[in-house]
């Protein structure tokens, strides 16, 4: 380390201007910025700084732990749901307020698949790619996604709307295959299907997703994730469907064969109160 | 076998996700009578119970629990002091699991009734869900579930005013299969990479903050109120003596109607093809996994192999988490498992060498298989990698990802050697030079 980042908090602000931007670029040779950029890192135009308000919601999710350490991942989130990724500059500001140096945070952050490293588009569209999904048309879906946009794995289209990726399993196998938009589940897709999903999403239309919550961008969804919900989204975000076929279709034949599990009688009597 | 729904029995409820629709369906009547018990007796409860754990390993819960070293009276020093905790791994991400996310998003508060039960036995006053990152929805739901449960007295400084105290920290993770792993993902939860730890010493005796922990899955917790709520024989009624209870399969691939299919442990796969429409018209069933693409592969010939945790163990896989992927018989073996493995090189954390080295040269040695290209000894050269890091690492993610090698090459070697007789694949030889996904995936 060039400056002493052990230090106590505070003392690597110098480096990271007013408002922790990098508007000064640290040091090729620091290693806090290993992974995150080999050289100078050029803010791109557009890309908010990080403020006084977000360093008080980091310390909020500081006090939600007994440790401060352990709110890293929500405070990398929240710093990705101001600038769009996590920037050097978002780096600093999370080891300024666990006192940790620079290093140790970047190698958090290299770590883990959805902190982002350059400025990503306002719909993170990821399709599966895994085994099961990839047989069941993700694969195809994945190619066409590609050629609609133009970019590929990784990467954004130049007006910054659409970050592509292919994910590994999202978890919703009975579902396959699943495309998400900054997570959001849209179900059973085809290439058809996700075609018209990126065409509507190009043309400024939100369609709904077929579980989760209407869709919003992805740095508003990073600011969700490190728990911090929009009141005015956040009953509608709460009701959106959480549910399908695939969930219900052994409750179902349950009820039409009329099977259940062996009738239970509660032990003893529920108190009201204990 | 009769279909059993337990856990699964109030997701078509109307907003099932609610405290208001759960309070309506014995919703924390467990908790009730838990607080009216010792904490050792629940525990006793849960062990009589055998309840193995849903994670996948199967460990029994109730043992697990009773792990926790409790201070004796007067006693001020040793691991019974520090404070307990419960960490629920809420991270599920295991290629063809897919049951903990529909738990969450539909029925959040069984499990946060689980939890509090759990918390309580162990003598925690602090739990910490890690939700998987991606997983929005059930994050949200959870954390909605949080809420109401403090604002109704379940949670906080007194618990339905008993005097025990529980706060619960709904903690949302990155995108880091290995988090799975549960010291990876205390190491993560601590706000690390989440790289796993060596064991031991166990979460039990040194977990977060190097303080006694149980991780527990969030199936496990969520049967834990229907257990004590019904007893542990109504439990033991339904699945074998020794994993007793109800799993809730997931059926996904070619199947007629894929999706979450809860009966009794020990359920076959002929029973559940039969509940779901069985295999794509006009194709056979050719391989299939038993709990998840970690679990050594099963054939048409483990149809009638009773899906438990001895059972799937006895045939020679492992019962993991009931996620059944099933595959027929126009499916190339070589190119599901190259997915597989690219998947297992993507998420290897680093930290030991055989996994992290093995696996990308597997994905390059099985890219070229699929393509007819490798040499014939280069399918014994698979076993051979598999053999340098089955058993050689920290953690178990090494071993599973051999698993689908070693089983496919056990069962199907011959589709193997007929790529590279064809020069492609001979299931559907227009598709094999193409299929390149543009990117990298490391």
């Amino acid at each position: 380390m060039t400056e002493g980042g052990a230090g106590p908090a505070g003392t690597h602000s110098a480096a990271y201007g007013r408002d922790g931007t990098a508007s000064a670029v640290s040091s090729p040779v620091d290693i806090g910025d290993l992974g995150l950029s080999r050289t100078e890192e050029v803010v791109p135009e557009g890309v908010p700084p990080l403020t006084e308000q977000t360093r008080r919601e980091l310390r909020q999710i500081i006090a939600r732990y007994p440790r401060p350490r352990s709110a890293l991942l929500p405070m990398l989130h929240l710093v990705q749901s101001v600038q769009g990724y996590v920037s050097s500059a978002g780096v600093a500001m999370c080891a300024e307020e666990l006192n940790l140096t620079k290093a140790e945070v970047g190698a958090v952050v290299t770590f883990y698949t959805m902190f982002k490293r350059r400025p990503a588009g306002e719909y993170l569209i990821s399709v599966c790619t895994n085994t099961l999904c990839g047989f069941l048309g993700g694969e195809e879906i994945f190619a066409g996604v590609q050629e609609q946009l133009g970019v590929s794995h990784d990467q954004t289209t130049p007006d910054g709307k659409f970050t592509l990726e292919h994910a590994e399993c999202l978890a919703a196998c009975d579902y396959a295959p699943v495309v998400t938009v900054n997570y959001e589940f849209f179900d059973q897709q085809s290439v058809e299907s996700t075609t018209e999903l990126v065409q509507a999403l190009q043309s400024g239309e939100r369609p709904a997703p077929s579980r989760g919550a209407p869709l919003c961008s992805f740095r508003e969804m990073s600011r969700e994730i490190a728990g911090f919900s929009a009141p005015e989204r956040a009953a509608a975000a709460l009701a959106g469907p959480g549910t399908g076929d695939p969930s219900l279709v052994g409750l179902r034949l349950a009820a039409e064969r009329g099977e259940a599990p062996p009738a239970g009688r509660a032990s003893a009597p529920a108190r009201k109160d204990a | 076998m009769p279909l059993t729904p337990v856990l699964s029995r109030r997701w078509n409820d109307s907003e099932s996700w609610t405290l208001a629709a759960y309070e309506r369906s014995d919703g924390y009547r467990a908790l009730r009578k838990a607080l009216t018990m010792a904490p050792e007796d629940i525990t006793a409860v849960v062990k009589d119970s055998n309840l193995r754990g849903r994670g996948g390993a199967g460990f029994p819960t109730g043992m697990k629990w009773g792990f926790i070293p409790q201070a004796k009276p007067g006693e001020t020093t040793g691991p019974g002091v520090k404070p307990k905790y419960l960490v629920v791994n809420a991270d599920e991400g295991e290629p063809g699991t897919c049951r903990d996310l529909p738990q969450m998003m539909n029925d959040p508060h069984s499990m946060l009734e689980g939890i509090i039960i759990a918390s309580f036995a162990i003598k925690a006053n602090l739990a910490v869900i890690y939700v998987r990152g991606e997983a929005v929805h059930a994050m949200r739901r959870v954390r909605a579930a949080v809420d109401e449960a403090y604002a109704a007295g379940y949670l906080g400084a007194s618990v339905m005013r008993s005097g025990y105290s529980l706060e619960v920290v709904v903690h949302p993770g990155a995108g880091a299969y290995i988090c799975g792993e549960e010291t990876a993902l205390l190491d993560s939860l601590e706000g690390y990479r989440g790289q796993p730890r060596l064991k031991p010493p166990f979460p039990a005796v040194s977990g977060l903050y190097s303080c006694p922990t149980v991780v527990n899955n969030v199936g496990t917790l969520a049967s834990v109120p229907s257990i004590l709520l019904y007893g542990a024989d109504w439990w033991k009624q339904m699945g074998p003596e020794k994993s007793p209870g109800t799993s809730v399969y997931s059926l996904t691939g070619r199947v007629a109607r894929p999706g979450q299919y809860e009966a009794p442990m020990g359920t076959t796969l002929r029973e559940l093809l039969e509940m779901c429409g069985g295999v794509r018209e006009g194709h056979e069933l050719k391989f299939w996994t038993p709990g998840g693409s970690s679990t050594p592969l099963f054939t048409a010939e483990h149809l009638d192999v009773p899906l438990d945790f001895d059972g799937v163990a006895a045939a020679g896989s492992m019962n993991g988490t009931s996620a059944l992927m099933i595959f027929d018989d126009g499916d190339c073996i070589v190119r599901a498992v190259g997915r597989w493995i690219k998947f297992y090189a993507h998420e290897s954390c680093g930290k030991c060498t055989p996994c992290r080295e093995g696996n990308p040269w597997m994905v390059q040695i099985l890219d070229r298989m699929e393509r007819g290209q490798a040499r014939e000894e280069e399918v014994d050269q698979l076993l051979d990698i598999s053999d340098n890091i089955l058993g050689r690492s920290f953690c178990a993610f090494g071993d599973g990802a051999v698993s689908p090698v070693i089983s496919s090459i056990k069962y199907f070697r011959q589709e193997y050697l007929d790529h590279l007789t064809l020069g492609g694949c001979p299931l559907d030889p227009a598709r094999t030079p193409a299929r390149d996904l543009a990117g990298s995936r490391s």
